[in-house]
């Protein structure tokens, strides 16, 4: 018992050190830091979209339409004459939070499903992975519309449908490195030390794997934006005259020609978001790496 | 080694049965049936198209004939397409889609691995950005939007290329392929950039450089191996996402594939054609999935042990 | 693992070496020369059995391929000789005398005989044969009654063939749109010796309509068929009527994707597309010899309410919803103007038949209904959805009827848009307070739109009953001794339909194409119907749409 808990502050002490550690190196980090502030930026714009937006988000004009960008319509109007500008901000909200918390859901439950079977190994790994085998083949549209049918229209479902998809490829891949990193020395090392599987998961293998999932896990967060489009149309999702990134884009595309700052905006502001989780996430990655520190 | 393969296609046949299981009783609890069109549908008629389908027979009894016509390869006539066996639509739409799907992919590993690859060898330079950053523009281009642009510029306002068609002109492959592509190089030039910097820093790859070994060598002998790993687990579900992917595509290029009937047949309630995509799917998950892992332990040959070669 | 570089790059090359090549002559420019018309038709047909599909894209081949005994003409829309030379009514115009085409041929060369018709009605009312359009010929007598399965025996139909050349129709009461429906698919003749070659008469799953097997009495006949990829027809040399034909063939594509269609188009790929982008509509109407034609097309847009539930129960709010409607900005803005609003349910000008119109925009009066059913100002409103399937248009009337509901109103309504099946579910099962709908006709007549609002009636899904219109409809009309009492009869009937208000009309289709200048004889009507008999291609100096 003595063990155990000399064992479990061990870790919590070290946890911090590491995390301290990589705040320390990730400061120091330009791009990093930079995409971190967009991302806040981002976030804090969302947050208080209700009184920064210029004009009510379904707020109409149909004699104006479409127009250019202008001085009373910073990014412009789309047909209906809503301020282009004010729908990029309040689809913000939804993007964003469809974005960060489907991701997360996705990646608690892949990195824990990809590790246990690759750790494990065996008839265990086996059975877990044609289970994800299976979700993969699955019909994903009859999948949402019963959801729908279920469950009804909301959000949080919107979140569960994307979360239960995205997981599935996440799992795939921490298993693969879990497999190649238990082979090493230091794993072995480790298991010969008679640490248990859990602290050898949590303490040497997530670490190490996290370079990949943090990359797999920052281009999740956009294609799920995406996603959500396409549940949206399925009629999950949100409706109008609520709006997100992902649907601006599609509605956008359909006038490219016409319009083209009803895609040019809504894409930048995507874009931009990618850009920022792509340099935080390869600063995060530099900063959490342990080994690497010294190149 | 092929105890293993032996033993992960044994695995496939109750994925697949669970897999037509699930599918088979998810569509039929889906609201709409195949019969319902914009004009209400006639009670009698109604009545006599379900019988012609078996829809009449009880829910279990449906589903043990489907079992039985599917252990003899019939996949069932099609409802959508009346006269047309499922096994046909299949047999009709594959090679346009197996083949887009090829050339995605060759275009997808290899710009994407090799956009990848040189990025990680300067992390932090020029040399890495650039790549990268057409990487993650790529991905923030959904196939619907990068399709229609592409068009625009090669084929509208250039008219280098066709704007659509598969196999009907010269070059119209092209466009078809790159745009589907796109989305897949991207991701690849991401997880292989960062499979490759992880492996950089590993224990065996100093062991080698301390070698003496040049750095191309050290790349190429030691460090891809370990670097595509990540990449390699991406890749089986991405080949078999490609057919579902694709549906975009071989829309807005007019291709006749197989993505089109597999969407449209959720889209129509097109039970047996539902059912049958699913079906052949399921089949090639489990086979790319398989090819991954082996590829996979082919890449690390700590892992071989483990499939009984050493 | 670079050592395999190489050989990696020299996969690709057949792709890049693809990259030289030029795009060589476009479809327009080969299709002018031979005398072939690259058609856009919207989605790969079903099928071609004329019994068996339903649709559109399957009425333009069917069209080209087979003959029912009347044709319209493209220009009036008028019945013209097809399968039958000519026909005469009886005194109490109920029985129909029909003498067939002396020169009528299937593409095998054989005569098109009356028998063929009476066993191909036979064939289309066989309730084994779950045609979904055999409520068409349920004017001829005892034809409902066998496709329900009330009589069994074919000889009671009121078809019959007097010998090889004449067929004897006889109806349950005069029905002045008979002839139309002569030229609906589920009404024509198949070859009952190639469909018995390939299996039983009513069997849905043969292959007679492959290319190869088909046999057809139209002006054309198939010539190859690629799923998704297109249909090609080649001219009918057995057609009685071959000498009218000026199209050596036609090449059907299924565009689906309408934004790709307008593409195909511009580069010169197609020469008639099925639809048009809404946002290209502008720039295409200030083209000079503008390829873009729109035309009022027979059908109306219109919103459901459910009667059933609070508060639509109540005739002011639904009234007081439609009121508010600013039907002719909604039109002008949102759908750039192609659309003219719709104050009723049947289209205006259907063969003079003009429909009531009670209504206009009025917000004042809006409210004070509204505010007399208890909801002044919008206060204690409950709150509705609105329900539609999903697509780039509906979406947008809904954006627009959503917010003018707000602003004069002052009411919430929440936007509800639904995947086709679950949406047509819905709509059958009154599963919504408010719903999308449309209705294009299947022959111009306003029986075909009002006949919807009967009490318990199929397509009825308001819950709208009133005795006194199904008497109007179902027994005053039809017995109307003259086409100006029936329409006073339909007229009467709309006013109380839309004093009630079971549905909101918003505005009335209309058919949008673009049509290469190269295509002659293709008019606009009313129904959409092309006759490709009457189409040739004219060599003019080949156009690039340069748009802004």
């Amino acid at each position: 018992m003595n063990t155990l808990a000399d064992s479990e502050t061990l870790v919590a002490e070290q946890g911090t050190s590491l995390w301290q550690d990589a705040w320390r190196r990730l400061r120091k980090n330009r791009l990093a830091l930079f995409g971190l502030c967009v991302l806040v930026f981002f976030v804090l714009i969302a947050l208080l979209t209700p009184w920064l937006a210029p004009y009510a988000h379904d707020a109409q004009n149909l004699d104006l339409g479409a127009t250019p960008p202008s001085a009373a319509h910073w990014l412009g109007t789309d047909i209906f004459g809503r301020d282009l500008l004010t729908q990029i901000m309040y689809g913000g909200r939804i993007s964003l939070a469809v974005g960060f918390v489907a991701t997360a859901v996705a990646l608690v439950i892949g990195v824990t499903w990809g590790a246990v079977a690759g750790y494990v190994g065996g008839r265990v790994d086996a059975i877990m992975m044609r289970l994800v085998d299976i979700l993969y083949a699955l019909p994903f549209m009859i999948f949402i519309v019963l959801l729908m049918v279920v469950f009804g229209r909301n959000l949080l479902l919107l979140f569960l449908a994307i979360g239960a998809v995205e997981w599935l490829t996440m799992a795939r891949i921490m298993r693969g490195q879990v497999q190649s990193l238990r082979q090493q020395e230091f794993v072995e090392a480790a298991i010969s030390l008679g640490l248990s599987p859990a602290t050898i998961v949590r303490r040497h293998l997530v670490p190490n794997a996290l370079g990949p999932i943090i990359v797999y896990t920052t281009l999740t967060i956009p294609s799920v934006m995406l996603l959500e489009a396409f549940l949206s149309f399925l009629g999950l999702g949100v409706q109008p005259p609520a709006t997100s990134w992902g649907l601006l884009i599609s509605y956008g595309a359909e006038t490219m020609e016409e319009y083209p700052w009803l895609l040019i905006f809504p894409g930048a502001a995507l874009t931009l978001t990618l850009f920022a989780l792509n340099f935080l996430g390869d600063g995060l990655r530099d900063a959490l790496d342990v080994r690497g520190s010294g190149d | 080694m092929w105890r293993f393969v032996g033993g992960r296609l044994l695995q496939a046949i109750p994925v697949i049965l669970a897999v037509v299981t699930v599918t088979f009783f998810l569509v039929r609890v889906a609201p709409g049936g195949p019969f319902d069109s914009e004009k209400a549908v006639i009670p009698e008629v109604k009545a006599a198209l379900e019988a012609q389908y078996r829809l009449d027979l009880p829910l279990g009894q449906q589903y043990l004939a489907y079992l039985g016509d599917l252990a003899h390869g019939e996949l069932g006539p099609s409802f959508k397409y009346p006269g047309r066996s499922v096994n046909e639509l299949i047999a009709a739409g594959l090679p346009a889609t197996a083949e887009l799907g090829a050339y995605a992919l060759l275009v997808a590993i290899v710009l994407g691995g090799l956009a990848g690859v040189i990025a990680s060898l300067k992390p932090n330079s020029a040399q890495d950005y650039i790549p990268m950053s057409i990487a993650m523009i790529g991905i923030c281009m959904p196939t619907f939007l990068l399709g229609p642009l592409l068009v625009l510029v090669f084929g509208i306002h250039l008219e280098w290329l066709p704007v659509s068609g598969w196999g009907d002109m010269p070059g119209d492959k092209i466009l078809p392929s790159l745009t589907l592509g796109a989305a897949y190089a991207a991701y690849i030039a991401r997880l292989s950039r960062a499979g490759m910097l992880e492996v950089m820093s590993q224990d065996y790859i100093r062991t080698a450089r301390a070698k003496g070994l040049p750095e191309w060598q050290v790349v190429t002998r030691h460090a891809l191996r370990g670097g595509l790993i990540p990449v390699v687990a991406f890749l089986g579900p991405a080949f078999a996402g490609l057919l579902a992917g694709s549906f975009v595509v071989e829309t807005i290029f007019q291709i006749p594939g197989l993505g089109r009937f597999y969407v449209q047949a959720a889209f129509n309630r097109d039970y047996t054609m539902i059912l049958g995509t699913t079906v052949f799917l399921s089949t090639l998950i489990v086979l790319f999935n398989l090819l991954s892992d082996i590829l996979a332990a082919w890449l690390n040959p700590r892992l071989r042990g483990q499939y009984g070669e050493a | 693992m670079l050592r395999y570089l190489p050989r990696f790059l020299l996969l690709l090359a057949p792709l890049l070496g693809l990259l030289a090549c030029s795009a060589g002559e476009s479809n327009v420019a080969q299709g002018n020369r031979d005398g072939i018309l690259h058609f856009g038709n919207g989605s790969e047909p079903q099928g071609l059995d004329p019994h068996v599909v339903t649709g559109v894209p399957e009425s333009k081949l069917i069209d080209a391929l087979f003959e029912g005994l009347t044709r319209k003409n493209p220009w009036t829309l008028e019945p013209e000789p097809g399968a039958a030379a000519s026909w005469e009514f009886s005194e109490d115009r109920r029985v129909i005398t029909f003498h067939m085409q002396p020169q009528g041929r299937w593409s095998n060369g054989e005569p098109v005989t009356a028998h063929d018709f009476v066993w191909s009605w036979r064939r289309a009312l066989d309730p084994a044969m779950g045609n979904l359009y055999a409520y068409m010929l349920y004017p001829v007598l005892n034809a409902e009654a066998y496709a329900t399965g009330k009589i069994d025996d074919p000889e009671m139909i009121g078809v019959r063939a007097l010998d090889d050349m004449t067929l004897e129709v006889t109806l349950n009461e005069p029905t002045p749109y008979f002839l139309q429906l002569m030229d609906h698919y589920s009404s024509f003749a198949v070859p009952r010796a190639t469909v018995e070659q390939f299996g039983e008469a009513t069997d849905r799953f043969t292959r007679w309509t492959r290319a190869g097997n088909i046999v057809s009495n139209g002006p054309f006949r198939l010539q190859k068929w690629q799923l998704n990829r297109r249909i090609v027809v080649e001219k009918n040399p057995h057609y009685w009527d071959a000498d009218t034909v000026r199209l050596n063939g036609v090449v059907f594509y299924p565009t689906e994707n309408v934004v790709s269609e307008e593409r195909m188009f511009r580069v010169n790929q197609l020469h008639v597309t099925n639809d048009v982008p809404l946002a290209k509509f502008p720039d295409y109407r200030k083209l000079e010899n503008s390829p873009f034609v729109e035309a009022p097309y027979l059908g109306t847009y219109f919103y459901l309410l459910n009667t059933q539930r609070p508060p639509l129960d109540d005739v002011r709010v639904r009234r007081a919803l439609s009121l508010a409607l600013d039907r002719d900005s909604l039109t002008r803005n949102v759908l750039y103007g192609s659309n003219d609003p719709a104050y009723a349910i049947t289209p205006p000008g259907t063969l003079g038949y003009q429909p009531p119109r009670l209504f206009s925009h009025d917000p004042e009066q809006a409210r004070q209904l509204l505010a007399e059913a208890g909801y002044p100002g919008g206060a204690g409103w409950p709150g509705l959805e609105l329900t539609y399937n999903t697509s780039e248009s509906h979406r947008k009337v809904a954006v627009a009827v959503q917010q003018m509901w707000k602003d004069v109103l002052n009411i919430e309504v929440t936007l509800a848009n639904q995947e086709w099946k679950v949406y047509l579910d819905s709509v059958s099962e009154m599963n919504f307070d408010i719903a999308r709908r449309g209705w294009i006709g299947d022959y111009v007549d306003p029986n075909n739109f009002l006949d919807m609002y009967i009490t318990g009636g199929g397509n009825n899904n308001t819950g709208f009953a009133d005795p006194v219109y199904d008497e109007m409809i179902l027994r005053l009309a039809p017995q109307a001794a003259t086409q100006e009492e029936r329409f006073a009869i339909f007229h009467e009937a709309e006013t109380r339909l839309m004093e009630q208000m079971p549905i909101i009309p918003i505005y009335t289709y209309a058919s949008k194409h673009l049509v290469h200048p190269s295509v002659q004889g293709m008019p606009p009507n009313l129904m959409d119907f092309v006759n490709m008999k009457y189409i040739h291609l004219e060599q003019v100096p080949l156009t690039e749409f340069e748009l802004e």
